[in-house]
């Protein structure tokens, strides 16, 4: 019986779900039939209908809550927590899929065994941030005699981040290269270049060098903020690096999520794109307090990402793409998409929809996608 | 040490800045010292400002002294019996005037009672951080800012009398309300300001309910017996003006009867109206497009077309006319001479605006709306008094806006008329809703205002109770027979043959790329083609080359100039903006051609 319905085109979860339900409070194979049937007609029932409007309906249901949104975008200056772009900023550049987010940023899950503690979290936030050489030294001074710099350490910052004199030689060794690190006797770390031209300049150059090297951490996490949601704990995390932070085997991968959608989709695949790009969208527009139904959200990221790359809605991402010239030039840059056609030839058969409102014929949509044929006994034309 | 500026230049330096700013200050206070000398001392960097330029905004203070106020009971006793004024009050130092800077080095008190040691000065009262027309919004102190903005705003849109001797002024755009009342509910600007002298509204019977659906989104009902008594009425006022100028060449405009042979002659009928000067008389109605002043103007180019043309050396025709759409009767002719000694005509029609459905209202509370609806006495509901309400006013225009200020004024203008007294409302210093309450309950009404209300079509009494009460209202200049517009067919643009632009031309009405969007998400697909049909056009293409191709119609012949006559061609209907972006694409150096197919 549940194979019949499943063949019908009703999804095999629902079907599963409603029968697995019905079980459990015993009903009878009559009553799930009627369940079943009535479910057949409730799924079909919200089918959206051949020629329905679907984009430029989610477009409106963007743009007009989007048109509230402008006004109120910058109101969380100033806030002690993470300053996140949100509002109408964040989905311009969520849609556009930029590759610079302009403020990174993770939701970091650890797994269950830190998340109790505030003290186990706190180390592990330090393993997180990226720590840099400059946060660990208290003084870089260049000696013009020798032509070299010498750090003195600060040993509390070097306690507080779980750092031993050691590691930092060891990072300074592998992150500068071309360059001989020492410990003087009275801690005082010393680089010299190792190239045989020495001079000061260059000298001035490994210094600004030095103070950005890396120690430890996870590199590009600038700033962590351990949180409690609920009766757990989460990092946030200004900066994003997801495969740097997913090695660690202190975070659960599985929940942790960066807002960066190229690289969730490097690192997990697109289909966490698409999932990443709902979450993000949904965000911004709870956010404002705004309510857009999940599906027009889900629709624009399914276009985002069925190719299997993440694009973005711009003349150079889907929109780019279309069939259409005059499509294609209606949206941005129209004498570029001209030539460009002029040069190759083009043909435009005008098959969609801004074509055949700027040529004025009817559009293919709605009342004007079904055409009548008849088909005529001994006819003759 | 401190450097010492005057009126920003650099005068020299003191010592003591403390003792110097208060010698300063004290003289200026004696009056050694002129009254509009501020003084400011910058503690960050140590200068001191002297200041007696024009252009900085100084506001006045009481001044204290020793935490006590220099201004006493006996002089508020003796402004009342008007034995002293402000310019007393100025002379005798009990006011000064600060700037902005040096109120900076003050310390002012907001209230009498909250002064000490340290206060240097004493605000007047609550009631000067309003503006003149904020301070004319009653119980104001009782409303939300943003809508006393909005409140003070719309009182500049009402019209009333806007000046006494507009019968002899040419105002554009001018309106006279027939009936301006003083307003019932007052606050002390409208004394200051002489408000009675030109009102700017009436005070109306209004019902805070609900009248089947006509008085949705802030629209309001308005009493159509009360309408025909008066309410509301106005007379709006157009002036028209023309000038007989002069060109280079000794050539002038003519005021008069135009000729029949000048160029752009308008028909017989159009002139009808003017006299034999070329002028319209007082008393006569016009409407759009009857001449009102006659005059021709010399030919625009003199010289070049004589040789050609027969009809050379024509003067144009360049009267005055009625503008697109409007009415009215001429009111007064103005013949004159402007400063060059040109003769100067201006003639000033005058319409009358009754109230109509889309004219906008507005109380003093920021709340406005247009009228809905224009019903019959009849057909309102009463009072158990028999009290029809004037205008009905949409209960939902106020959770929203927490304009508790109009609710007030409504009970305080009941009170007032009840009491034939003025109550007064302005703000800070009103008198109190509670009072006016019991006041009203001594009258015999409910203390809260309402009143049971019966259905004036059933006669049923109304379920709930609904609240009456007067208040001030005001007509506003956006009225509906300035601003309708539509339009069948009518002029269009040359270049893309598409229906010209504003009101004023009869031109139509841009169904815009979101407009059509709707459309396309409703999948009105022919409605949009049909709205779009306005610069439809048939063209002829040559389906071999794809360009344009030529239909004689003389002939009955078509050819394609490119491939001749033996080619199938065929015609095709689509949008002249098209066929003009296709032409455009030519003149670039780019070849679009059309392949044709059917589409059955």
């Amino acid at each position: 019986m549940i194979d019949e319905y499943i063949n019908r085109g009703v999804p095999e979860p629902l079907v599963r779900g409603l029968v697995k339900e019905a079980e459990d409070v015993k009903l009878t194979k009559a009553e799930i039939k009627k369940a079943l049937d009535r479910l057949e007609n409730e799924y079909k029932d919200a089918y959206i209908s051949p020629g329905e409007a679907i984009g430029v309906i989610t477009a409106e249901s963007f743009g007009e809550p989007g048109t509230q949104m402008t006004l109120n975008t910058f109101h969380f200056a100033g806030v002690a927590e993470l300053n996140v772009t949100l509002g109408l900023p964040r989905l311009i550049e969520l849609f556009d899929a930029r590759s610079n987010v302009s403020t990174p940023a993770m939701e970091i899950y650890l797994d269950k065994a830190y998340t109790k503690e505030n003290k186990d979290v706190k180390k592990v936030a330090s393993l997180i941030k990226e720590t840099k050489f400059r946060e660990v030294a208290s003084e870089f001074v260049i000696n013009v005699l020798k032509l070299q710099v010498e750090v003195t350490l600060n040993k509390k910052n070097m306690a507080d981040l779980h750092i031993t004199e050691a590691k930092i030689l060891e990072a300074l060794q592998s992150g500068l290269k071309g360059v001989v690190v020492k410990q003087s006797k009275d801690g005082i770390i010393v680089l010299k270049p190792s190239s045989v031209e020495e001079d000061l300049k260059e000298v001035y150059k490994l210094r600004e060098k030095a103070k950005e090297c890396f120690i430890k951490g996870v590199k590009k996490i600038s700033y962590v903020i351990p949180i409690k949601i609920g009766n757990e704990f989460v990092i946030l995390a200004s900066g994003s690096n997801l495969a740097g932070v997913l090695s660690l085997k202190e975070v659960d991968a599985t929940r942790t999520i960066t807002n960066n959608i190229h690289e969730t989709a490097e690192v997990l695949g697109i289909d966490a794109a698409r999932e990443a790009i709902i979450y993000e969208a949904e965000k911004v527009i709870k956010n404002q307090g705004l309510d857009i139904d999940v599906r027009h959200i889900m629709f624009i990221a399914d276009l985002m990402t069925n190719t299997g790359k993440v694009k973005g809605i711009t003349r150079s991402g889907i929109t780019g793409e279309k069939e259409s010239v005059l499509a294609r030039a209606s949206f941005e840059t129209p004498i570029k998409h001209i030539i460009n056609a002029a040069l190759v030839g083009e043909i435009d058969p005008l098959d969609s929809v801004i074509e055949n409102v700027i040529v004025n014929q009817p559009i293919p949509l709605g009342t004007g996608l079904p055409s009548l044929v008849a088909k005529m006994k001994n006819a003759r034309i | 040490m401190a450097d010492v500026y005057l009126n920003e230049k650099f005068v020299g330096e003191v010592q003591d800045t403390q003792a110097f700013v208060k010698q300063v200050r004290d003289d200026r206070r004696i009056g050694k010292l002129p009254e509009t000398l501020n003084v400011f001392f910058d503690e960050v960097n140590r200068d001191v400002y002297l200041d007696n330029t024009k252009g900085r905004c100084r506001r006045p203070l009481i001044i204290v002294e020793d935490g006590e106020s220099k201004l006493t009971q006996e002089h508020t006793k003796k402004l009342q019996n008007r034995e002293i004024k402000w310019k007393d009050l100025i002379s005798q130092k009990i006011i000064e005037y600060l700037d902005a800077s040096e109120e900076e080095n003050s310390y002012i008190a907001l209230s009498e009672n909250e002064l000490t040691k340290d206060h240097t000065h004493l605000e007047i009262g609550p009631n000067i951080i309003l503006g003149i027309t904020t301070s004319l919004v009653p119980y104001a102190n009782y409303g939300q800012s943003t809508r006393l903005n909005r409140g003070s705003k719309t009182q500049k849109q009402s019209l009333g009398l806007y000046a006494s001797n507009y019968l002899i002024r040419m105002d554009t755009d001018a309106s006279i309300l027939h009936y301006p009342q003083r307003p019932i509910t007052r606050s002390f600007m409208h004394d200051i300001a002489a408000y009675d002298q030109h009102p700017a509204g009436q005070n109306v019977t209004i019902a805070l309910m609900s009248y089947k659906g006509y008085n949705m989104q802030d629209s309001i009902i308005l009493n159509k017996d009360s309408v025909q008594r008066g309410l509301a009425r106005s007379t709006f006022f157009r002036p028209y003006t023309t000038e007989e100028l002069r060109y280079a060449g000794g050539l002038v405009d003519e005021i008069g009867i135009p000729n029949k042979e000048i160029k752009g002659y308008r028909s017989e009928t159009d002139y009808r109206l003017i006299e034999e000067d070329g002028i319209i008389a007082p008393g006569i109605e016009v409407k759009e497009d009857d001449v009102i002043i006659g005059k021709t103007s010399p030919p625009r180019f003199l010289g070049d077309l004589e040789e050609f043309s027969i009809a050379a050396n024509v003067r144009r025709e360049s009267s005055t006319v009625v503008n697109h759409g409007e009415i009215g009767t001429v009111d007064m002719v103005l013949v004159t001479e402007n400063q060059e000694g040109n003769k100067l005509v201006q003639v000033r029609l005058r319409h009358l605006r009754a109230p109509e459905v889309g004219d906008k209202f507005a109380s003093r509370h920021g709340q406005k709306g247009v009228v809905g609806a224009i019903v019959p006495a009849v057909d309102l509901p009463f009072t158990t008094s028999g009290i029809v309400p004037d205008l009905i006013f949409s209960p939902h225009s106020l959770p929203s806006r927490m304009t508790i200020s109009h609710l007030i004024e409504v009970l305080a203008g009941k009170v007032g008329s009840l009491s034939g007294r003025y109550p007064e409302g302005t703000s800070f210093s009103s008198e109190s809703p509670e009072l006016l309450r019991k006041e009203l309950f001594s009258f015999g009404f409910r203390e809260d205002g309402k009143e049971k209300l019966y259905n004036g079509i059933t006669g049923e009494e109304l379920e709930a109770t609904i609240f009456v009460g007067n208040m001030y209202y005001m007509r506003l200049k956006h009225m509906v027979a300035n601003k309708i517009h539509a339009r069948a067919s009518g002029r269009i643009q040359l270049l893309t043959r598409q229906p010209i632009e504003g009101r004023a031309r009869g031109g139509g009405l841009r169904l815009g790329e979101m407009e059509k969007d709707c459309f396309v998400a409703h999948g009105a697909s022919l409605l949009l083609k049909e709205r779009f049909d306005s610069d439809r056009t048939v063209l002829y293409i040559c389906e071999q080359c794809g360009m344009l191709a030529v239909y004689d119609a003389y002939k009955n012949r078509k050819f394609c100039p490119r491939c001749g006559g033996n080619v199938e061609i065929n015609p095709i209907e689509l949008s002249y903006a098209f066929k003009l972006l296709l032409d455009e694409l030519r003149a670039l150096g780019i070849s679009p051609r059309l392949k044709l197919k059917s589409k059955y």
